[in-house]
């Protein structure tokens, strides 16, 4: 069987794609907590985040973190087709940091949080949630 | 503007000076991810809020950058310090570039 230089491409470039997919989707949990931290090692201590453990419904799964003495809070979902949740930046006038929200997640998987303490170190939680029905449409 | 967008915030009328209180806000809002087809296989457009900010007497209390990931009707409860009386302000910025305000006093009781 001989293939032609633009068939070659074409079935190697395939390949390629194919491999490279499944990371792609489903981006590890260290790999986007270093995202965060550039490449800084992040404490588990100093942050709580509550999320469900089983998630009926995707479209609405409510969260809350708490992490006293951060001046930002990042929200990933490792799961989703694109991993950002949200970013909280705590001002002076905060009571405390911490916050509750609603998100979206597309099937089960980690849902991660980082918070960045005012000393500039870092400190994350994760936990798996459950999801019956994912809630990214299409 | 999109339509039917309207904000819901709950802060209490009065507070002692100095105290942590509880907000919780939310804005209807059908945060459109841009990722659902419609029944022709067209992907409808993204339109979500991408940021939600809270100031105290022109203080920042929080300011938050969302993403698609976020619910629909967009739901936040955090908590601010009251030093002295004063007025909350929320605002939310839309994708379309508009911009939802909404203001609460509170008294020192």
């Amino acid at each position: 069987m001989n293939f032609t230089r633009r068939e070659t491409m074409a079935v190697s470039g395939a390949a390629l794609v194919a491999s490279v997919l499944p990371i792609k989707l489903m981006a590890s949990t260290t790999d986007l907590i270093s995202g965060i931290t550039g490449g800084k090692e992040a404490s588990g201590d100093g942050i709580n985040l509550t999320a469900p453990e089983i998630a009926e419904n995707g479209n609405t799964v409510p969260i809350s973190i708490d992490a006293p003495g951060a001046v930002a809070i990042t929200v990933l979902a490792a799961g989703n087709p694109t991993p950002g949740v949200a970013k909280f930046n705590f001002g002076a006038g905060s009571g405390s940091q911490s916050c509750t929200t609603r998100i979206r997640l597309a099937g089960t998987q980690d849902v991660i949080a980082v918070a960045e303490m005012a000393d500039g170190s870092f400190s994350a939680a994760h936990q798996t949630v459950k999801v019956t029905i994912g809630g990214c449409g299409g | 503007m999109a339509k039917g967008v309207k904000p819901r915030v709950k802060v209490p009328k009065t507070a002692a000076a100095g105290e942590t209180i509880t907000i919780k806000t939310l804005i209807s809002h059908k945060m459109e991810t841009g990722r659902r087809k419609d029944g022709d296989g067209n992907v409808i457009p993204r339109s979500i809020i991408n940021r939600f900010t809270c100031e105290f007497n022109g203080e920042n209390v929080v300011d938050v950058n969302m993403e698609p990931a976020i619910s629909v009707n967009p739901y936040f409860q955090f908590e601010a310090t009251v030093p002295e009386a004063g007025e909350f302000v929320f605002t939310w910025y839309d994708d379309d570039g508009s911009v939802y305000e909404k203001k609460k006093s509170i008294k020192i009781a």
